[in-house]
């Protein structure tokens, strides 16, 4: 881990750069707070979304992008093109371990990131919109460590699927689309029609990123926590057992070419 | 017997295509396919402690086979026993006990110096701090490598990483070693500093090796014993020595003269390698030398005279020339 986390400051130029490729919701935020200023959404659930609670939904989808972001699918592809990834097999480690070390050797460096935003939710005042029962943050800790599994066992999934195929950037490509229009990073999910929401609520992209925040915005209560987490965990645990199978057929077919 | 392998087999199935777009779109709806046989049933077994070269043409299987025995590949056939334990498997007490240092592959963090990754190595290998700072001081030392682990990897020349590759493969002291093209890219100097190195380490630590190299002099430096692998097959198994006998049985006289000799005095002495105004090498049967050094010294005006083995370089080269020549009847 401390070696993970000096290999993350070792470009300071370049986290700068990768600090300002993750504005998005300040993005998204400042698109549908102008929304808002017409007039406030209800969404289907009934919830008002006005100026506030945008920034609120959108400062929150930034802290929880950063702490449950993986990128272990690229660093499989890129390994298994290369033929580098023998260099990791010698290790007495299990490679998928290797990697979630890898991952989470970052998180230190995502979170002094996250701190100007938490210091941005008290400035703007809309603190009020997050929950007071520590019951609740602790069932939301618990969903950032749901959310980062499903997200690292996806990234590990696919990035093992480069050991059937030639390349399986592509299939992330596709992953991260549904991603994007499933997630809630880009807008609440409430806003969706309640067919499509449906559809959200059995795929796993809602519990990576918008289960998290609604948590974290106070949009549940104890109960309906504990069932969402309880169908994060399943699709964390589905995945880990997929992923890990996929891994340990795949590197049989590893051909470790190039030297 | 440290490694043990019988009727390896190690066969890839490759996609075939033609170039050009016609056939780039044909591919899309039919791929042919071919099997490369990259190793075709070798058996051979290694003592501890031996260093032993793996020789061969380039696609010989050499590579593969290093990689099937530090368990990077699966095998197509065969067993493959490496102290005990079966290399794909890949057991965590298996994996500390060997290492695979590839010339062209790093595991050195670029972005870091390479004392990270030794203390890297020594976490995840639990190397206890006291051996791993002795460790470390010894290799600095016999690799004289100085301050240079403290720099970034990527500010370091090739020399130089491939100085510190070699010491984070050691860092655990493994017991069981396959260097394949340690020396590539490197300068005379440095080659035989890492030759001289990785003899000390063997003499040492009691460590087996298996070196692969295109460079003669590491086998030659390093290596007692060869193993030919050509084709993926075995062609040779034996000591340096028998190899030369074997295939070449020839020396090469080379003289140096007073005054200058005619072709044909030369020539009635042995086949004429080279031959210049004051030197010339001549080639001979290994049981002619007495009698062909003796003529030479009775008949040509000579000053200096040494018997060396002809280069193993031509030794490997007769030797796969002979292996070809045996198969292409059979591929008729």
């Amino acid at each position: 881990m401390r070696i993970g986390v000096s290999e993350a400051v070792a470009y300071r130029a370049e986290m700068i750069v990768w600090v300002l490729a993750t504005t998005m919701p300040f993005i998204m935020l400042a698109l549908w707070s102008a929304v808002a200023t017409v007039a406030p959404i209800v969404s289907n659930s009934g919830r008002t979304y006005a100026g506030s609670t945008f920034t609120a939904y959108f400062l929150a989808v930034f802290i929880v992008r950063q702490l449950v972001a993986s990128w272990a699918s690229w660093e499989i592809n890129y390994e298994v093109r290369q033929g580098t990834l023998a260099m990791r097999l010698l290790r007495p480690i299990h490679p998928v371990i290797s990697y979630a070390a890898g991952n989470l050797a970052a998180l230190p460096m995502r979170s002094l990131v996250t701190l100007p935003v938490v210091a941005i939710i008290f400035l703007a005042g809309v603190a009020g919109s997050f929950p007071t029962d520590l019951r609740i943050w602790a069932l939301w800790g618990l969903s950032m460590l749901g959310g980062w599994l499903i997200t690292f066992f996806a990234n590990v999934a696919i990035g093992s699927l480069s050991l059937y195929m030639e390349s399986s950037i592509k299939v992330m490509d596709l992953w991260l689309a549904g991603f994007f229009v499933f997630s809630g990073y880009l807008y609440p999910l409430d806003m969706f029609p309640p067919v499509v929401r449906a559809i959200a609520d059995w795929l796993p992209f809602r519990y990576q990123i918008g289960v998290p925040v609604e948590l974290m915005t106070g949009a549940h209560g104890i109960d309906a926590a504990l069932q969402l987490l309880l169908r994060q965990w399943a699709w964390a645990a589905g995945l880990g057992v997929f992923a890990v199978l996929l891994w340990n057929n795949g590197v049989k077919r590893f051909q470790a070419f190039g030297g | 017997m440290i490694i043990e392998v019988k009727a390896l087999k190690k066969h890839y199935r490759v996609h075939k295509r033609a170039p050009g777009l016609a056939a780039a779109l044909k591919s899309l709806f039919h791929r042919e396919h071919t099997t490369v046989k990259a190793v075709d049933g070798i058996s051979f077994s290694i003592g501890a402690g031996e260093r032993v070269g793996f020789l061969g043409p380039n696609g010989a299987g050499k590579t593969t086979t290093l990689k099937v025995l530090s368990g990077l590949l699966y095998p197509s056939e065969g067993e493959v026993r490496v102290d005990g334990h079966t290399p794909q498997k890949r057991e965590v007490e298996f994996l500390k006990k060997i290492m695979l240092v590839m010339g062209q592959k790093q595991q050195l963090l670029w972005d870091l110096p390479p004392a990270e990754t030794f203390d890297l190595n020594r976490a995840i290998y639990e190397v206890p701090r006291d051996q791993y700072q002795k460790r470390l001081t010894e290799l600095t030392e016999l690799l004289s490598v100085g301050d240079i682990i403290h720099k970034p990897t990527r500010q370091l020349s090739l020399g130089e990483r491939m100085k510190c590759e070699l010491m984070a493969a050691l860092v655990h002291g493994p017991k069981v070693l396959f260097l394949d093209e340690p020396t590539i890219g490197l300068d005379v100097s440095m080659q035989v500093a890492m030759r001289d190195f990785i003899r000390r380490y063997n003499a040492e630590v009691g460590a087996t090796l298996i070196l692969t190299s295109h460079y003669m002099d590491d086998v030659a430096a390093l290596c007692p014993r060869v193993i030919v692998i050509d084709k993926g097959s075995l062609s040779f198994d034996g000591q340096l020595d028998d190899l030369r006998t074997q295939v070449r049985p020839v020396k090469r006289v080379a003289f140096r003269l007073s005054a200058p000799v005619a072709a044909d005095a030369l020539a009635a002495l042995g086949k004429v390698i080279s031959s210049e105004p004051g030197e010339a090498v001549i080639e001979v049967g290994s049981d002619d030398v007495k009698d062909v050094v003796g003529r030479a010294l009775a008949n040509l005006p000579v000053k200096d005279l040494t018997v060396e083995n002809p280069p193993l370089e031509e030794v490997m080269s007769e030797l796969f020339e002979r292996s070809r020549a045996a198969r292409t009847p059979e591929a008729a």
